[in-house]
């Protein structure tokens, strides 16, 4: 799997860049296809038809950019479920570019799949069962939203070398647009049945990922989205078709999503009963946690980072929460002592990341800076030590948890230098 | 006298589709899936057992599978390998790690096993084989005996030693409602 090197890109760019010189020969372009054959023009002239090849036909960004990647703190192995963190710190406004995207996959490597003969299924307790294709997917009227994806598991407190980075402490987040067909329009174009109260969705990769999904939020809000920013979903975000659960822990969002079984229990999948389920501190399972909590981080000026020396400074980041609407960003310049509102940057969207701003002017003493988020609900990002009262947990316990959205502080030395302030 | 009866036989004929009218597809698109379509569906397990297909195993059987198709990669006793989780305990339990399987349904075990394994060869199973292994990685885990049979019927009724202790004991959700642990102060 190409996916497990973070220079992955910086090996694509130069052999395009190799292309370059030759961008109206009939050579393979770095997109895979094959250059379409001179035409002749409809003027009868001798002039060929200019086709662009390579970065003239699909952009890239510069080669002077090409620090900006993914990166995974596990060694790359073929075998090993894939992890690719989004680099944060690196990124303006609230969308990810599709390539940096984060993925985190249980599959044994990813499918690019046909999208001719691919199909989705909808079956079980419905009046009609019915398969589409990609293509009548695309016919039902569409949504385009907004929306952020999170692993479960991002933002545990690291320890060790991976500790210094937002990328690899709380890079399972994107947030992309995504244009789809709401999966409320399927099931009623399927005529669900009236004591049916849970779907089960299957993706089409070798290893048939399935994963339970209430009704009541298949209804709500999910989408069986066929595009990604703007362009097809990436094979690796599940192309061609992919479930989105808006603000729900991304294990239920399913790629190459080829059947949708309407049932009326969960089906306790090795995914949600097996590989995902958290034990609390009593030694309970702790599983079906869904939704994801508000969490805000601040982005620059993050861990690994270095202020050039005092004076103003921006402090941004990104705030999200699966309650819905961020409804406050609130940052800390002393550790937590005090809080002043940060400026919320529209759009301010349900589900999706949100950047928030405030000026600063350091005066080059070393302090420590955190940010908060208050969403809709009014459910307010704990503190590390909040969060271990609310477990009845030492804080340890988050090394190795999901669904941890604390508070993340980062110490600002008196050379510029910014590490990880948490213990 | 079918001219004159039409507009009452319309009249009928509309009525008795209203029920059915409310119902009918908006936008027509999509075909019914053939029978080999519905075939081809692989097969799902929920924890009562639903969607079991027939077929019978022992961990006795099951030793010659696992022998064959899963020590590789998961070790012999099941403990894993440097590159591969182990199968002793089932399950991913952390932060508080515990002795027993935290996976609370021997039908998880079964649907995943059967569906995604061996990794490099998912689906390929027979369902006597899938029984099988499923009854002697459970065996590993001294949940079921060498000896005892699982299949459609049995596999739902294994007692998993976590089966009453997952939180939440029902798993639904309904729209506004709060996070379990969120904070609220």
């Amino acid at each position: 799997m190409d996916s497990h090197s973070g220079s992955g890109r910086r090996r694509f760019l130069t052999s395009s860049g190799a292309l370059a010189g030759l961008v109206i020969g009939a050579v393979r372009s770095v997109r895979g296809q094959t250059a379409a054959p001179a035409a002749p023009h409809s003027d009868g002239s001798s002039l060929t038809r200019y086709e662009p090849q390579g970065l003239l036909a699909y952009g890239q960004p510069s080669t002077f950019a090409d620090n900006v990647v993914r990166r995974t703190s596990q060694h790359p192995t073929a075998i090993r479920d894939t992890a690719l963190m989004t680099p944060l710190q690196d990124l303006d406004g609230i969308i990810t570019p599709s390539g940096l995207h984060f993925l985190m996959d249980h599959t044994n490597g990813i499918p690019d799949v046909v999208p001719q003969t691919h199909r989705l299924m909808v079956h079980g307790m419905v009046d009609r069962p019915l398969t589409f294709t990609v293509d009548e997917i695309k016919r039902f009227p569409s949504v385009s939203r907004i929306l952020f994806l999170e692993c479960n598991a991002n933002s545990r407190p690291l320890r060790g070398p991976n500790r210094e980075s937002v990328q690899l402490i709380h890079g399972r987040t994107s947030c992309s647009e995504w244009t789809g067909v709401l999966l409320s329009v399927l099931l009623k174009e399927c005529g669900v049945q009236s004591d049916a109260s849970w779907i089960v969705a299957e993706g089409g990769e070798n290893n048939k990922y399935t994963m339970s999904i209430p009704l009541a939020k298949g209804l709500e809000d999910a989408l069986v989205a066929y595009a990604q920013n703007g362009e097809p979903v990436r094979p690796h975000q599940g192309f061609p078709l992919r479930l989105i659960v808006p603000g729900w822990e991304s294990i239920r969002a399913v790629k190459w999503l080829n059947r949708i079984h309407v049932v009326d229990k969960p089906y306790a999948t090795w995914h949600e009963a097996g590989n995902n389920a958290d034990t609390a501190a009593d030694g309970k399972g702790m599983w079906y946690r869904f939704e994801l909590g508000p969490k805000a981080v601040i982005t620059r000026p993050s861990g690994g980072q270095r202020l050039p020396g005092p004076g103003f400074h921006e402090i941004t980041g990104l705030a999200w929460s699966g309650g819905g609407l961020v409804r406050r960003v609130d940052v800390s310049l002393d550790g937590g002592q005090t809080y002043r509102e940060a400026q919320l940057q529209q759009p301010v969207l349900r589900h999706a990341h949100t950047r928030f701003r405030l000026p600063w002017t350091w005066n080059g003493e070393e302090c420590v800076i955190q940010a908060r988020c208050t969403d809709e609900r009014g459910e307010v990002q704990p503190t590390i030590e909040e969060a271990a009262e609310l477990f009845r947990v030492d804080v340890d316990y988050f090394y190795q948890a999901d669904h941890f959205n604390g508070i993340q502080p980062w110490r600002i030395a008196s050379d510029g230098s910014v590490t990880n302030a948490i213990a | 006298m079918r001219l004159r009866n039409l507009p009452l036989a319309g009249l009928i004929a509309i009525a008795a589709c209203v029920p059915a009218l409310a119902q009918d597809p908006t936008f027509g698109f999509g075909r019914t899936p053939t029978p080999d379509e519905f075939t081809a569906v692989f097969p799902s397990a929920a924890p009562d057992g639903t969607g079991l297909p027939a077929g019978r195993g022992s961990a006795k059987e099951g030793a010659a599978v696992y022998k064959q198709k899963c020590l590789a990669c998961h070790g012999p006793s099941g403990t894993g390998t440097p590159l591969h989780r182990g199968l002793v305990p089932l399950g991913n339990s952390k932060p508080v790690e515990l002795e027993e399987s935290l996976v609370p349904y021997a039908t998880t075990v079964w649907d995943f096993i059967n569906r995604a394994m061996p990794w490099t060869q998912p689906g390929t199973l027979t369902p006597d084989e899938a029984y099988a292994v499923t009854a002697y990685v459970l065996y590993l885990n001294k949940i079921v005996g060498e000896a005892d049979v699982l299949d459609e019927t049995t596999l739902p009724k294994v007692r998993m030693p976590h089966r009453d202790s997952m939180i939440p004991s029902r798993p639904e959700w309904n729209p506004g409602q709060r996070r379990q642990f969120g904070h609220y102060p």
